[in-house]
């Protein structure tokens, strides 16, 4: 009856630890931190986002130490995290500031400070390219030309579209956010909640939910992505809350505003159209997550009655990594005493001997 | 890596005791915390671990046990960590023990005055069958508004003719809130009521404290016509004991292929074959 046997479990346990460390340690001994921070830049940017701690050394530890396991990766940051204090919260961050590496913009052809392409695979065919399975990197960089612009104060496509008046005039809220990592969401959620969740939220979980809500329950139609942006970001904390704000680090983020044409404000009985947004915003370069996650923050912030996307409690309670792969991989535990006490009710309504 | 007393840092474990202390007051409420994420996974037992952790001082003796077993996978792998990182004395004598943690059982040996009783939830929420929206679970258990409960289990009487609750089965606390007593079997249900010990349940990934102070009413749903059952091992005897009358596990043996029971609480019954000097 395998390992719930009255003895004997401690050790079969530490066997198979021991063996599953030997096996991990062998092959992954070949392998540098420092390689893996550059080879495998986009799997960190993802552990990185679903962990919620921005830190490329300890990422490169966990894709390491979990054999590139996302969801362990993941979790062994998640658990880390919770043996830090926190210290401080950050000060209020503009992404107009961001120092902006890529940015792309599906709204219009031309914006102000110009599209830039950055490095992105989606111009490249996919085809399997075996020259890299043995070469040498080697690689030239030719010189930029100078431009135009200055990178950390590139405008926003948003702003020329509220200069129009196109857009749904949000008032600033500058309300302190509230943190799902001190406090338990409280539903109906807050969209500070909400925002906080969806980006920390699993790639995939957050993708698909997010392609459900386009595709044909909800909003079901094409947002239009009027920036993309990937670049670093800086950081301030005021510790002596002083308004004195002292640098602490840049991270890179990628940012989303999707423009969601909608009926205008039903309070006001506007016969007119005009764009709602959806905002997205993760750690790293992380594209698709981001755009998915402004759809998600427009579907939960305009629910459709008796959609699941628009449902905060559907969506943020089963986003998240750590939760989702935790309960589900806990079916594997011995469920013997429950299992009998189903027994025990299945056989009573068969009407047979109870035992 | 630098590793804290009991793994979490000093003021997440205060928190998690300034909720504990607000869900004794509150028989039966469930009241929400900020669950930290653990070395252990998500629905592996990090409710009763973040209880279990930042009640954990340097007098306490620990229990840990899974389906009635100390030997269980995970309870070798949440006593290693609790250990590891605080270095108090474990036990496997229940009576010993100043802190036990369990998934899916209370012990037979009823508990002390002196002893908490840490038990893991996956599902805090008795109204979710009935009610998917946490929003609307939360005002009917302010409304006191349980009819969802009783009606589910009227219907099993409709469909079955018997109430089909297996584990888990929800109790009222103190006349005032539903409460799922986690996936515990029905016979260890009485064991909440009265009690002489302190019970604390953890919900880790929902994020939910619950507690049931000593001598707290706890009365398991049930009609007049149709009684609240416990499982019934009424005609059977442990094979490797001899004990009645406790929670069996039911085996099957390999060579004949016949059924067998044995005492589900491995340490009980260690220590009543002690007691007869029959120690395998």
């Amino acid at each position: 009856m395998g390992y719930v046997a009255v003895k004997g479990g401690t050790k079969a346990i530490s066997a198979s630890v021991e063996m599953y460390k030997n096996k991990n340690r062998v092959e992954a001994l070949e392998m540098e931190i420092s390689q893996i921070k550059a080879g495998m830049a986009q799997m960190i940017n993802q552990i990185m986002s679903e962990a919620s701690l921005y830190d490329r050394d300890l990422a490169a530890l966990a894709v390491k130490q979990s054999e590139g396991n996302m969801e362990e990766a993941v979790f062994l940051l998640r658990a880390h995290r919770s043996t830090l204090p926190r210290l401080y919260y950050s000060t209020v961050t503009n992404t107009r500031e961001m120092f902006v590496e890529r940015r792309v913009s599906a709204s219009f052809k031309d914006i102000p400070g110009g599209q830039i392409l950055g490095a992105s695979p989606d111009f490249t065919h996919r085809l399997l390219d075996d020259t890299m399975t043995y070469s040498e990197a080697s690689f030239e960089m030719t010189d930029a030309d100078s431009y135009g612009y200055s990178l950390s104060r590139l405008p926003k496509v948003i702003d020329y579209l509220a200069s129009e008046g196109l857009l749904n005039k949000v008032p600033e809220d500058n309300e302190t956010p509230d943190d799902i990592t001190k406090q338990t969401i409280e539903f109906p959620s807050s969209r500070s909640e909400r925002l906080q969740s969806l980006t920390r939220g699993q790639t995939g979980a957050v993708t698909s939910l997010g392609y459900a809500e386009i595709r044909g329950y909800g909003y079901s139609s094409h947002p239009n992505i009027g920036e993309v942006r990937v670049g670093q970001q800086p950081v301030h904390i005021d510790p002596f809350g002083d308004g004195e704000g002292y640098f602490i680090g840049d991270v890179e983020l990628t940012e989303v505003d999707a423009f969601m044409p909608a009926d205008g404000d039903a309070a006001e009985q506007s016969k007119e159209m005009e764009f709602k947004i959806g905002c997205g915003l993760v750690f790293g370069q992380n594209e698709t997550k981001a755009i998915a996650m402004s759809v998600l923050d427009y579907s939960l912030s305009h629910p459709v009655p008796g959609v699941a996307t628009g449902d905060d409690e559907f969506v943020l309670l089963h986003v998240d990594s750590v939760e989702s792969t935790g309960f589900i991989s806990h079916l594997k535990l011995p469920h013997y005493v429950t299992f009998q006490s189903v027994l025990d009710r299945i056989r009573k309504t068969k009407g047979g001997t109870e035992s | 890596m630098r590793q804290n007393y009991a793994f979490l840092d000093e003021n997440s474990k205060k928190e998690i005791r300034r909720k504990t202390l607000k869900a004794i007051a509150i028989p039966g409420y469930q009241v929400p915390f900020a669950s930290r994420e653990l070395p252990i996974a998500r629905g592996w037992g990090t409710g009763g671990l973040q209880l279990t952790l930042s009640l954990a001082g340097q007098s306490d003796t620990v229990k840990v046990i899974d389906q009635g077993s100390d030997e269980s996978v995970n309870a070798v792998n949440i006593r290693k960590l609790i250990q590891d990182t605080t270095g108090v004395p474990d036990t496997i004598h229940t009576d010993a023990a100043t802190l036990i943690q369990s998934r899916h059982r209370i012990p037979e040996v009823p508990l002390k005055p002196y002893q908490i009783l840490v038990l893991q939830v996956p599902m805090p929420e008795p109204l979710r069958p009935v009610e998917p929206q946490e929003r609307v679970t939360k005002m009917l258990h302010a409304d006191k508004e349980y009819s969802g409960a009783w009606l589910r289990l009227f219907e099993q009487i409709m469909n079955y003719d018997s109430i089909t609750e297996d584990a888990d089965y929800p109790v009222l606390v103190e006349g005032r809130y539903v409460m799922a007593p986690s996936p515990i079997p029905r016979f260890d249900n009485p064991k909440m009521d009265n009690n002489d010990g302190l019970i604390l349940l953890g919900a880790g990934r929902e994020k939910k404290i619950c507690a049931l102070p000593p001598y707290t009413k706890v009365k398991s749903l049930a009609f007049e016509d149709y009684p609240f059952e416990v499982e019934s091992f009424d005609d059977v005897i442990c094979r490797q004991s001899g004990l009645t009358g406790v929670y069996m596990d039911e085996l099957i043996d390999e060579e004949t292929g016949e059924t067998y029971y044995q005492t589900n609480d491995t340490s009980y019954m260690q220590e009543a074959m002690n007691r007869e000097g029959s120690v395998k």
